[in-house]
């Protein structure tokens, strides 16, 4: 059974609308005005326990509003939640005490205090009895390489030493639902991969379910099977990261080391996305020109030192999906 | 009696929970000790400035009429004690706006206990011992100087005045923090009520206006615990002009303003549910 289930989720909002120049702010004090935005049209998905679901968008797509009602912090206008089969919004606490919640962009842990004692009062908070707890918190230590930093007090911890504690204060409660809201954010490479197979290894050993929300398609790429696109408030796509891919045209970058200075590099069938020297990028279309007959022309047009095919970055993908979305 | 016997234990549980989060703001504030320490010294020399304008009418004009020193300083120090504990208690109120506009607020929601309560075991502040101190100093000097017998009636009416306007401050400060569900603009203006009422609570009751002393017992009842109240310590009903068990009575008044005000802030919640904002 689904262990999260939306139905035709709506949420509008009334955004008032600001007045410009000197007296603006007075002028909205005794005339408001507002208009209203459609944040979520009417979304429907579920997610099956021990999935890892990936969350894209553009910037107020509606993708935090979607969180923000599935985590039980917002009602929506229509449509029905059920998560772990209760309605979020109705039993907050009751929903709370069995989701974990990451937001990359700020702590849930006392700043000025050692981190060992910000868990200790998340277990008087969750009222997880002490036996478990303190097999939780060795798990978490141990899997997360947390025994350094446990006396330190957050705000002197790196921000990828801190997302860990973050990730490992939320698990304290053994949660059946993570939601992780964009937790690789301004992470170095090293945090990043850590922290992704930190949240790989503990939802593959444990069954626990993750949707996280990210900017970042590496995350998506080692993390998720499974993508939600929403953007202008609808679920454009749910389905695997190639479902992605093939959302956009199929297009493929051939990049060419050109042996020599060569001025002329038009080519039949691709076209010239960027010139860096003597490197190009040409984008083609497989279902037009066959990889290797494109090789081949390009092989008699120019003298040639290097060359190598890729799919499009998936970043351009997604760029060009937003773009294109209604 | 399941439900008794569950609702001890559910009570147990949050006074636990209280204490580790207040000992957990005061480990916070220790970190700082040098600002500790001068805000709990600036915060003494403050308030005894205070009572020492209150000193220095009364050493040039004598006396408010028919009130005597330490019946002043009766009044005062039940005002400012409240205050204190109600300041140190609610303080997460305080800050409550801020969070609303920077989304903290969301992370207090994500966590199995009311919100009241989480704000309320919010950065307990320790530093305000400086009124607190102050205003039980002149509280405990002005009871001596009333010259009445202090028996347990009275020393527990004492008590009750300071809970209750321990409660009605804190009231006024989750009323404050509750607007904040619907605008985001400065609300400096309910500093009328609060720190107004405090200033207005040192004095007594008869030196105002009619329509200002009826705005402080009915609608902000802080007469409730002091100046009615000390009609009955004094033994001089006709202070208040109320029967006799009602000046004994009137403290009790706190605990169900406090609640209504709670009932508000749900109001507040939920329509902070429906706008996110």
């Amino acid at each position: 059974m689904a262990q999260i289930e939306v139905r035709g989720l709506r949420k509008s909002f009334r955004a008032p609308l600001r007045s410009a120049g000197p007296f603006g702010a007075l002028k909205d004090l005794l005339h408001r005005r507002t208009r209203t935005v459609e944040a979520l049209k009417g979304i429907t998905f579920e997610i099956d326990a021990g999935q890892i679901v990936g969350c894209i968008g553009p910037n107020g797509a509606g993708k935090s509003t979607a969180i923000k009602i599935i985590a039980g912090i917002m009602n929506p206008d229509g449509g029905e939640a059920t998560v772990l089969g209760r309605t979020p919004w109705a039993d907050r606490i009751a929903h709370v005490r069995h989701i974990g919640v990451v937001f990359g962009q700020r702590t849930q842990l006392w700043w000025d205090l050692p981190v060992i004692d910000s868990f200790a009062l998340l277990r008087e908070i969750y009222d997880v009895p002490r036996r478990e707890y303190e097999q939780t918190l060795a798990d978490v230590v141990e899997r997360f390489k947390l025994a350094e930093v446990l006396d330190s007090p957050v705000r002197q911890l790196s921000l990828g030493l801190r997302m860990r504690c973050d990730l490992a204060a939320a698990l304290l409660h053994r949660p059946s639902i993570l939601f992780l809201d964009e937790p690789t954010i301004g992470l170095d490479a090293v945090s990043k991969l850590a922290l992704r197979e930190a949240i790989r290894d503990w939802s593959a050993e444990r069954g626990l379910t993750v949707l996280l929300t990210t900017h970042d398609m590496d995350d998506i790429e080692d993390l998720c099977r499974r993508v939600l696109l929403i953007a202008d408030g609808s679920l454009l796509l749910d389905g695997a990261i190639d479902d992605l891919r093939r959302m956009s045209s199929a297009r493929r970058t051939l990049m060419i080391d050109l042996a020599a200075g060569v001025a002329n590099v038009e080519l039949e069938g691709a076209e010239l996305v960027r010139r860096e020297g003597d490197r190009l990028w040409l984008e083609y279309d497989p279902e037009q020109v066959a990889t290797h007959e494109l090789i081949a022309r390009a092989a008699a047009a120019f003298p040639i030192r290097d060359l190598t095919v890729a799919d499009r970055p998936i970043e351009e993908v997604v760029a060009q999906v937003y773009r294109d979305a209604p | 009696m399941r439900g008794v016997a569950g609702m001890i234990r559910s009570m147990r549980r949050y006074l636990r929970i209280y204490g580790r989060l207040a000992a957990a703001s005061v480990r916070s504030q220790w970190q700082y000790r040098a600002s500790f320490a001068l805000y709990s010294a600036s915060q003494l020399v403050a308030t005894l400035a205070e009572f020492g304008a209150i000193w220095a009418l009364y050493a040039r004009f004598g006396s408010l009429p028919g009130w005597r020193l330490s019946e002043v300083a009766v009044l005062y120090g039940i005002s400012n004690v409240a205050f204190a504990l109600a300041e140190a208690g609610a303080r997460g109120f305080d800050v409550f706006p801020g969070m609303v506009r920077t989304g903290d607020f969301d992370r207090l929601l994500l966590r199995p206990l009311p919100t009241a309560f989480q704000l309320a075991a919010h950065d307990v502040q320790i530093m305000r011992v400086g009124r607190l101190a102050q205003g039980a100093a002149i509280l405990v000097w002005g009871c001596m100087g009333l010259g009445i017998g202090w028996d347990a009636a009275r020393l527990t009416l004492l008590a009750l005045c300071v809970v209750g306007g321990a409660c009605i401050f804190a009231a006024l400060f989750v009323l404050q923090a509750t607007l904040a569900f619907w605008t985001i603009e400065s609300l400096e203006v309910v500093n009328i009520v609060t720190y107004g009422g405090n200033q207005m609570a040192q004095y007594p009751l008869t030196i105002y206006r009619p329509w200002f002393r009826l705005f402080f017992t009915v609608a902000v009842p802080l007469a409730a615990i002091n100046y009615v109240p000390l009609a009955a310590l004094l033994s001089r009903p006709d202070l208040s002009g109320l029967p006799a068990p009602l000046n004994w009575l009137a403290p009790c008044v706190g605990a169900p303003f406090l609640a209504a005000c709670l009932l508000i802030w749900k109001l507040g919640e939920r329509h902070y549910a429906s706008t996110g904002s």
